[in-house]
């Protein structure tokens, strides 16, 4: 498929975000191996973590195939600065390390990939629609794989649903959570210099509207819950490479081996 | 090695020649349950500049996948090398795999391992190993991406069950 200069920088622009928020989500879902609630919740975010790094890597593929480098160079060896991600899905779980003392918490977490999630589905919706056909492609199999993540997720609010009003504690947790949460996620659906280009050539139909959309279905989601819904923020700008120190930490601690020997051969 | 088959050594390859030999590919973490049971297969081409197997990847961060597509491709070498200038094995994002496309000749076999076929949509599964449908859900997610797990509450045992994916 033959693009123009102007469309494909603006395919890449996009495919760099849709890859790098894969990436570090899966990365940051991987840390709860062994420390979530319970076992089968290990389980849970362990195979989600799988499912996002699957993901990224078939956008680091696309990347790859319009010339960017190598899949795995570009997962491994960009520095934070070059990276697309949204400011939300980078950081900590909480204080601590996963290797030594995790004092990780579970509502943010679960306040995170929910507004993440419920954000990727609605990005994959237009993604399907792409006038790109090996986007369209792979957006149309990665779709019915995150159908799961925003069930899982569901169960949980559910399971805070269902006791409502007995314990003071999970509504607090919970509302410290997603108030954590909301502090990043002003970037999730940046995207001001891209959103005409793409409509324009097609390459994510909708665009504009993506924004207020999330917005408007988690706050429903938010306020069935009985919980406030706060504002989203927007410090560190992730889709202008603007990221937190803990993005560093996390790239330097996931691409150590690889570092180590660059040209290795696996 | 593919048993059974008596070809002449110069005969040209089918595309039968190549469909047996991927039925003996079976997914690493289900012995016995192949490429072609799985729906896996979108195209098998055989021209005189040899012959391209295109596969399907079924869950697309599932590591089993590269598995299959060297022990696709090792197999075929060795059944096929002498009768075919060049084989490839290719995976294509152009056909969405979805969990129709499992063959229910294989339902026997994946319950004979321990694991439900997809249910019917909004439906929970039998149980593979009594039948009974008085079953709950425990958990999505399961040790595969392919897969959730399941209780069975007649037989009391747990069950793993492939999901269903539309």
């Amino acid at each position: 498929m033959i693009l123009q200069p102007e469309a494909q920088s603006l395919l890449v622009e996009l495919l760099w975000q849709m890859a790098d928020d894969d990436f570090v989500v899966a990365l940051r879902a991987s840390e709860w191996l062994g420390v979530a609630p319970h076992f089968e919740e290990d389980v849970a975010f362990s195979s989600i973590a799988q499912d996002e790094m699957g993901h990224a890597a078939t956008y680091y593929g696309l990347l790859a195939d319009l010339g960017a480098g190598a899949r795995d160079s570009l997962a491994h060896l960009r520095p934070a600065s070059a990276r697309r991600n949204s400011v939300l899905v980078e950081r900590q779980n909480g204080p601590g390390s996963y290797r030594e003392l995790p004092h990780f918490d579970w509502a943010y977490a679960l306040g995170r990939h929910y507004l993440y999630d419920t954000f990727e589905s609605l990005r994959l919706d237009r993604a399907v629609q792409s006038s790109y056909a090996p986007l369209a492609e792979s957006a149309r199999s990665i779709r019915r794989e995150e159908h799961y993540h925003l069930l899982h997720h569901e169960a949980w609010l559910r399971a805070f649903e269902a006791g409502k009003g007995t314990d003071g504690d999970a509504r607090r947790r919970l509302q410290h959570g997603f108030e954590r949460a909301f502090a990043d996620a002003g970037d999730l659906a940046y995207s001001a210099p891209w959103q005409s280009g793409w409509r324009r050539t097609g390459l994510l139909p909708d665009a504009d509207s993506l924004g207020q959309e999330w917005l408007d279905r988690v706050s429903r989601r938010l306020l069935a819950l009985g919980l406030d819904v706060p504002g989203a923020a927007l410090f560190r700008n992730g889709r202008l490479g603007q990221h937190t120190p803990e993005l560093d930490a996390l790239l330097a601690d996931a691409s150590e081996v690889v570092r180590m020997d660059p040209g290795a051969s696996w | 090695m593919v048993k059974g088959t008596q070809v002449a050594k110069s005969a040209p390859v089918t595309e039968d020649d190549v469909y047996r030999v991927l039925s003996l590919v079976s997914d690493p973490e289900m012995p016995g349950v192949s490429v072609v049971d799985l729906g896996m297969v979108d195209a098998v081409s055989v021209t005189p500049d040899g012959i391209q197997v295109t596969l399907i990847p079924t869950f697309v961060g599932c590591p089993a996948l590269e598995i299959m597509r060297e022990d696709a491709f090792r197999r075929l070498v060795a059944a096929l090398s002498d009768r075919a200038t060049a084989i490839r094995v290719v995976f294509t994002s152009r056909t969405g795999w979805t969990s129709d496309r499992i063959r229910p000749a294989c339902h026997a076999a994946l319950r004979s391992r321990g694991i439900a076929p997809p249910p019917p949509p909004d439906a929970l599964p039998h149980c593979p190993w009594c039948g009974s449908s008085d079953v709950v859900a425990e958990s999505l997610f399961g040790p595969a991406a392919c897969r959730s797990i399941y209780y069975c509450r007649a037989c009391r045992n747990p069950f793993e069950g492939l999901k269903r994916l539309s």
